[in-house]
C-alpha cells in the first residue's frame, strides 16, 4: 500500500519538475527546441507505473499544458490522451523493446502529438506553419534514454 | 524499465477497459475545446484554473527576482547618482514639454466639440509587470503579473512609454496572457500621422517587424512615417504611437506596395508595461460593427471590420486550416 504512495508522490514529483521546465525561460535560440518533458514523462509512467498513470493522468497533464501555453483548452488534453492510450495499448510491448527501439516509438507517439497539436491549431485558426515546430519531437526522442537511464535508477535505488 | 506497481488485482474488473474511458476522455477533451473556443462558458473556470498554476510561475520568477534585488542592493553610488541626475534631467524636459501639452489638449478639446468628434481617452492606468516565464517559442505572447483581480479584462490595450504593446487575450484570476502587436495574429487598425491615411498593420511574426498588406502602389506613404492607432476597432485607444515605416517597395506588378513597420514599443526589452482602461465617451457608438468581436478575439476580428482606403477583398489575416 505504502508503495503506491511512493509511487503517487515520486509521479506528482516529476510532474511539478516537468511543469517548471516548460515555462522556465530559456534563451531566444534554442528555446524552439525545448523537449517536452511532460509528455515524454505521461510516456514513461504509463511504461512503468501504469496503475498510477492512467489515460486520467496524461489528461489532466494535456490540460495543465493547455492552461500554462494559453491555447484552447483542451488542445494538449486530447494530445496527451492519445499518447497516453496507445502507450497503455503497446505497454507491454513497449516496456521489452530494446532502447533504441523504445525511442523510435517514442519518436513516432511525440510526432504523433506534435500533429495532433499542429492540427488543432490549424482547426482554431492559429496554425504555426514553421518547421521548427517540429524540432521538439527530434529533441524530445534524443532525450529519452537519458530520462529512462535517471528514472529507472532512481526507481530501483529507493525500492 | 522499471515498473513501480505491479498490480496484483484481477485481470478481469479492473476498471473500465481502455478502450471506453480513452474514448469518454476524448469526448470531453473535444467539448471542452469547442465550449472554450467558441463560448465563454468556460471563463469562469479558467480564471480559477489558472490561479492554480500562480504558484508555478512564483517559483519560476523567485530566481530572477533574487537576482534583480542583489544587483539592486548592490549597485554603486556613482551609478546611482548618475542615473538619477539623468531621470531630473529628463523629467525637467517631460515637464517642459506638458506645459504646452496641457494648452494644446484644452484646445483640442474645443476643436473636438466644435466638430462634435469624439475621441477614446486613456482614463486609468495600471504598471504590469511581465512574468519571466516562456509562453511558446513560435507566438508573441507574454504573461503579466495582473489578473481579473485586478479588473484586467479579454481586450484590454497594453502600452508601455514608446508606443502598443499588444493587448490582453486570456484572463487568469490573478495574471494575463498578452498579445504583442508583432504576433502574427495581431493586427492594429493604424493611420499614417502625416496625412491621415488609414490602414492595418499586422504582426509578421519578428520582434521587430510589423507588415502593412493593404497599402496601395499609389498611396502616399514614405520612410519615417509615423504609425498612430485609429481607434477603429473600438480596442485600442485613438492616437497612440504604433510604429514607424521602415520599408516602402512599390513593384508595378502588384496591387499592393510592400510597406513594413518597426514598432515603436520596446517588445524585447520591457519588463514593465501599462494596462490601460479607455474611457468611451457616451456618445461613442458602442455598435459599431466588429466592435464585440474585436474585444473577444484579439487576432482575426480586428482587421475585417475596418474601412481601407484600399479596395481589397481578402481578408487580411484570415488563416486557413491545413
Amino acid at each position: 500500500m505504502s508503495e503506491t504512495r511512493v509511487g503517487h508522490l515520486r509521479v506528482t514529483f516529476t510532474v511539478m519538475i516537468a511543469l517548471l521546465f516548460a515555462i522556465t525561460p530559456l534563451p531566444a535560440s534554442i528555446e524552439p527546441a525545448r523537449p517536452g518533458l511532460l509528455l515524454l514523462l505521461v510516456i514513461y509512467w504509463s511504461l512503468s507505473a501504469p496503475r498510477i498513470a492512467g489515460l486520467t493522468f496524461a489528461w489532466l497533464c494535456g490540460l495543465a499544458m493547455d492552461l500554462l501555453t494559453g491555447v484552447v483548452l483542451g488542445q494538449h488534453a486530447l494530445a496527451f490522451l492519445v499518447v497516453g492510450f496507445l502507450t497503455h495499448k503497446f505497454q507491454l510491448r513497449m516496456r521489452v523493446f530494446p532502447i533504441w527501439h523504445q525511442t523510435l516509438t517514442v519518436f513516432m507517439l511525440l510526432a504523433l502529438h506534435q500533429f495532433l497539436v499542429f492540427w488543432i491549431d490549424g482547426v482554431v485558426g492559429q496554425p504555426i506553419t514553421t518547421w521548427a515546430r517540429w524540432i521538439p519531437v527530434l529533441t524530445g526522442a534524443m532525450f529519452w534514454p537519458a530520462l529512462v537511464a535517471v528514472l529507472d535508477a532512481w526507481n530501483r535505488r529507493s525500492r | 524499465m522499471v515498473t513501480l506497481s505491479s498490480d496484483t488485482r484481477p485481470i478481469i474488473g479492473r476498471g473500465p477497459p481502455l478502450g471506453a474511458s480513452f474514448f469518454f476522455l476524448a469526448l470531453l477533451a473535444v467539448t471542452v475545446m469547442v465550449l472554450d473556443h467558441r463560448s465563454s462558458y468556460l471563463q469562469t473556470a479558467r480564471l480559477w484554473l489558472g490561479a492554480a498554476a500562480n504558484p508555478l510561475y512564483a517559483v519560476v520568477q523567485a530566481p530572477f527576482d533574487a537576482w534583480d534585488w542583489l544587483t539592486e542592493s548592490f549597485r554603486d553610488r556613482s551609478r546611482l547618482r548618475a542615473e538619477n541626475a539623468r531621470l531630473t534631467d529628463e523629467l525637467r524636459q517631460a515637464r517642459v514639454q506638458l506645459l504646452s501639452f496641457a494648452a494644446l489638449r484644452e484646445e483640442n478639446r474645443r476643436l473636438r466639440q466644435v466638430r462634435e468628434a469624439s475621441r477614446d481617452i486613456a482614463a486609468r492606468t495600471l504598471v504590469a509587470e511581465i512574468i519571466r516565464v516562456d509562453v511558446d517559442p513560435f507566438r508573441h505572447r507574454v504573461r503579466l503579473n495582473k489578473g481579473a483581480a485586478d479588473g484586467v479584462f479579454r481586450g484590454q490595450p497594453i502600452l508601455d512609454a514608446f508606443g502598443i504593446v499588444g493587448q490582453i487575450m486570456q484572463v487568469d484570476q490573478y495574471s494575463s496572457l498578452a498579445i504583442l502587436v508583432t504576433d502574427a495574429e495581431h493586427a492594429v487598425p493604424v493611420l499614417v500621422n502625416r496625412n491621415g491615411l488609414r490602414t492595418i498593420a499586422s504582426g509578421s511574426g519578428d520582434l521587430d517587424r510589423l507588415t502593412l498588406p493593404f497599402v496601395t502602389l499609389e498611396a502616399d506613404i514614405e520612410i519615417g512615417d509615423l504609425l498612430v492607432s485609429s481607434g477603429l476597432d473600438g480596442v485600442f485607444p485613438a492616437g497612440y504611437p504604433v510604429g514607424r515605416i521602415s520599408r516602402v517597395q512599390r513593384d508595378p506588378a502588384e496591387t499592393f506596395a510592400a510597406v513594413e513597420a518597426e514598432p515603436l514599443a520596446q517588445l524585447d526589452r520591457d519588463r514593465e508595461v501599462l494596462l490601460v482602461w479607455v474611457d468611451q465617451p457616451p456618445d461613442t457608438p458602442a455598435e459599431r460593427p466588429g466592435e464585440p468581436e474585436a474585444s473577444s478575439q484579439p487576432a482575426q476580428a480586428d482587421a475585417p471590420s475596418q474601412p481601407r482606403p484600399a479596395q481589397s477583398t481578402a481578408g487580411p489575416t484570415e488563416t486557413e486550416a491545413p
